[in-house]
């Protein structure tokens, strides 16, 4: 399909040049590609990171760092993927991009708090940057007091700072969602003929403003008694390093979940789209989602099973975190039952979403081992439970912020991705994935534990194999980040609508004009709908068959 | 959503109210109740919070979705308290 | 959609005046429930350790001015009056009481931080400031009491912080009102910072009794 214009169209790329433009710009699209440069920029560093602790761990014996310096090493990892990467990742790139679009609005409902928020995630960043620099921090990402609050020399403070100036930008992210999506779809566009994207981003959003405050209060806390030497968490000050705990899972249980409902969120678009069919029971795919976000806040008990905690409590935090289990399985399920007898296009973004679908069932089911308190006193703090967090994490979220980047990339960039660069580099990123992190379950089930740079050289194969998967990812991640670049400029130039969809994204021009529409568009038909009667009259478009590449 | 105004009799209602209620609060807490003195003076704070909200923050006179956000809020707030003190209050239990 | 543009007070990408206002008062709703679950950390931990030094609570909690922090309590119900008025006439389109109620709200809001301020004054030059030459001669731990000592000034300094930026947020209130930015159809500014002004109020109406009552009935 050829433009029909010769000229070149003004979109939200082109309109403006030069770098005020793009950092004073209030417009959603342009500010989820300053997200996107951040949070590519931190993705490299906690992957640099994680690069460190692998080379470390090849070998039984500490030879390539000190133990304080793996400390050092592990925790910042964990704090720069999880603030920095996983928890914006998809919202505040693809979600800021996508949501007023997808719901037929010219922006977000505060394009300024919008943009604050970016500046917002800068300073946060910038703070963590520095203490990592003058000397990083050695706790953990979790900060267990008393440690963070009376014994660590390393740079509790800054970082604290960091994650809780950070946590703000993830609460205007959230509220800017919410309030949207409540106050600005178009007319027609009916709760229920919304996009899976969007529910699921509602419901991370509602865990963005609820739980988010409380873990920046907590850090709050400790950094006051960490200056103040008076005890809310430390027990020989009177205080109660439990509460610490519940404070901070409160949140950071939740989070995962910040991490994961947008991630199903995009691959529900993927499996419709590359499927060609309505997700078979939407209303329960997109329940699931608020299942999730509320049933997410009732479990965090289970990170606490071999604390102090009452087993009682623990009793019940194990049932809820079994019940949690349902609305995902719904999930799967559905996906799995949309993709039964419909017309599948295997293009690389829905390898993604069927890499997400395997691996996320991995790591959920592992979950459900961590959950039962009985078996996790035997995995806790072992290599289990790491690799069971990056199954949903990076075999979650991971793939299906790639797929969902790969699927949008016509749509933000106005080029196409080489689709056989993009298959290829899905394949090794799916292999180097499994052969880094399934070794992990067998060693942690076998008593490795986390967080150590030395171990018996029992467990060295399982080592060396996790570190040879570690460099094929690694790689894998690479190729992907060269090659959008270089469409950027020599890509095919795609027609406005190049996989045929449906959504009300795809029915402006690629990349689109700053305020999304022409005119504002009337939804007279259901999500995924794949055969719409009367739209392309009343958007003007061409059919859609036409647009097909 | 239209708006709805609210008339300044009820505002100055609500504040009389809200000044007896923080009159009688400051009287209870003089005498000695026991444990009762935490309950009525977070009793009388929970009513005056909700007189506060109604009135002066027109929830009363407005759309279901607000009633709802209010709602979570609380909801969530409880989630919090009653979830983390179940670990507090059931740890003595394994003694027994 | 052209037209509307036009209309004083409507930002580019919203349809009508009512969609703006319903925007705005529900991303109000929702920061306050993020206030909600931040104060929500603090009361947590004051139950937690209330319930497990109530001596020590106690008996510092009698040690603080519980006169001051009624009148202060007075102050802000009567701040929060004010506020409600300042929504009236702006809804009635009175801007002369408007800005003489705004005033009010800003000198009422004033004399709660200076009494505050006082009050922190005086903790001051009787070493109650935890980490700080703590020191307690009165009945209950020392390390406790200093804990609840921790647990007031953590929560009242955070609620004088949102004064504070209550205050900034009138200050621009009474701005746009001077400058006539406020018609009868266009002022939900003046309504959302209501809203936080009253939520503040709302805050301090259960750290009244919750740090300065606690104690009353044992002492003075």
């Amino acid at each position: 399909m050829e433009a029909i214009v010769d000229q070149p169209r003004v979109h939200y790329i082109n309109k403006e040049y030069g770098v005020k433009s793009w950092l004073l710009t209030v417009d959603h699209k342009r500010i989820a590609l300053l997200y996107l440069a951040s949070v590519t920029l931190f993705f490299f560093l906690g992957g640099a990171f994680a690069v460190a602790l692998r080379l470390e761990l090849m070998t039984p014996q500490g030879d390539l760092m000190q133990a304080e310096t793996y400390n050092r090493m592990f925790t910042m990892h964990g704090v720069v993927m999880v603030f920095f990467f996983l928890i914006p990742g998809i919202p505040a790139v693809l979600g800021n991009f996508l949501v007023p679009l997808m719901i037929g609005a010219r922006d977000l409902a505060f394009p300024r708090l919008n943009l604050l928020s970016w500046y917002i995630y800068n300073v946060g960043a910038i703070f963590t940057l520095y203490a990592i620099i003058s000397g990083g921090v050695d706790t953990g990402w979790t900060f267990y007091t008393p440690y963070s609050t009376t014994y660590s020399s390393s740079n509790v403070l800054l970082t604290g700072i960091g994650i809780f100036i950070t946590g703000f930008s993830s609460i205007l992210t959230g509220l800017n969602f919410i309030v949207t999506i409540h106050t600005m779809r178009a007319p027609g566009m009916t709760w229920f003929r919304l996009p899976l994207f969007i529910w699921s981003h509602y419901a991370t959003s509602l865990i963005m403003i609820l739980g988010t405050p409380v873990v920046a209060i907590t850090v709050l806390l400790l950094a006051l008694e960490r200056i103040a030497r008076v005890g809310i968490f430390d027990p020989a000050l009177g205080g109660d390093p439990i509460l610490f705990q519940h404070l901070f899972w409160f949140y950071s249980h939740p989070a995962v979940y910040i991490m994961v409902l947008p991630a199903m969120g995009v691959v529900s678009e993927l499996i419709a789209n590359f499927a060609r069919k309505n997700i078979f029971g939407y209303k329960f795919v997109a329940f699931a989602s608020m299942a999730i976000a509320v049933f997410g806040f009732l479990v965090w008990g289970h990170h606490m099973f071999t604390s102090s905690q009452s087993v009682y409590a623990g009793m019940i935090f194990s049932f809820l975190s079994f019940a949690v289990a349902i609305p995902s399985a719904v999930k799967v399920f559905n996906w799995t039952a949309t993709l039964y007898k419909s017309s599948i296009s295997y293009s690389t973004p829905l390898l993604y979403a069927l890499g997400f679908i395997g691996l996320f069932t991995i790591g959920g089911m592992t979950g459900l081992f961590l959950a039962a308190a009985g078996l996790d006193i035997h995995v806790h703090d072992t290599y289990f439970v790491v690799a069971h967090f990056h199954y949903v994490m990076v075999g979650g979220t991971l793939m299906a912020y790639m797929g969902g980047l790969h699927y949008w990339w016509p749509k933000i960039t106005g080029r196409m991705y080489p689709e056989g660069w993009a298959k290829f580099s899905a394949l090794i990123i799916f292999v180097g994935f499994n052969l880094t992190f399934f070794p992990q379950f067998i060693l942690g089930y076998q008593g490795m534990p986390r967080r150590y740079y030395a171990y018996p050289p029992e467990f060295q194969v399982l080592n060396v194999m996790s570190t040879a998967g570690a460099s094929i990812l690694g790689f894998g991640v690479l190729f992907p980040m060269v090659y959008f670049v270089w469409s950027m400029r020599y890509g095919k130039v795609p027609a406005d609508n190049p996989w045929g969809a449906f959504g009300l994204e795809w029915q402006t021009s690629s990349p689109p004009p700053t305020e999304n529409f022409k005119q504002t568009p009337v939804v007279t038909w259901e999500a995924y709908e794949f055969s719409p009667r009367d739209k392309m009259e009343i958007l003007g478009l061409r059919g859609v068959e036409e647009t097909k590449v | 959503m239209s708006e709805h105004i609210v008339s300044k009799k009820i505002y100055f209602l609500i504040f009389s109210a809200l000044m007896v209620l923080t009159v009688l609060t400051v009287f209870v807490a003089t005498l000695d109740l026991g444990r009762f003195n935490a309950i009525v003076a977070l009793s009388i704070a929970v009513l005056k919070a909700m007189l506060v909200v109604l009135y002066f923050m027109h929830v009363r006179y407005s759309s279901k979705l607000t009633w709802a956000f209010v709602g979570a809020g609380f909801f969530w707030l409880a989630i919090l308290f009653a979830l983390t003190l179940s670990d507090y209050f059931s740890r003595p239990w394994l003694g027994q | 959609m052209e037209d509307t543009h036009s209309v004083k007070g409507l930002a580019h990408h919203f349809d009508d005046m009512e969609q703006q206002r319903e925007a705005g008062t529900l991303g109000m709703w929702a920061f306050l429930i993020t206030e909600i679950m931040f104060f929500g950390g603090l009361f947590m931990a004051y139950i937690l350790y209330r319930s497990k030094y109530p001596e020590a609570f106690s008996s510092a909690s009698g040690h603080l001015n519980w006169r001051l922090g009624a009148a202060n309590t007075v102050v802000l119900i009567v701040s929060s009056l004010t506020m409600a008025l300042a929504v009236y006439y702006s809804q009635t389109g009175n801007k002369r009481l408007l800005i003489t109620m705004l005033v009010l709200t800003m000198i009422l809001g004033a004399t709660f931080l200076v009494v505050k301020g006082f009050e922190y004054h005086t903790k001051w030059v009787d070493h109650l400031i935890p980490g700080f030459g703590f020191e307690w001669h009165l009945a209950g731990d020392p390390q406790k009491v200093q804990m609840f000592y921790f647990i007031y000034f953590a929560m009242t300094g955070i609620h004088a912080l949102h004064m504070v930026v209550g205050l900034g947020i009138m200050a621009v209130i009474l701005r746009m009102a001077m400058k006539d930015r406020f018609t009868q159809t266009y002022h939900s500014p003046v309504e959302i910072s209501g809203l936080y002004w009253h939520f503040v109020d709302i805050v301090w109406i259960f750290l009244f009794p919750l740090l300065y009552l606690l104690g009353a009935h044992e002492g003075h």
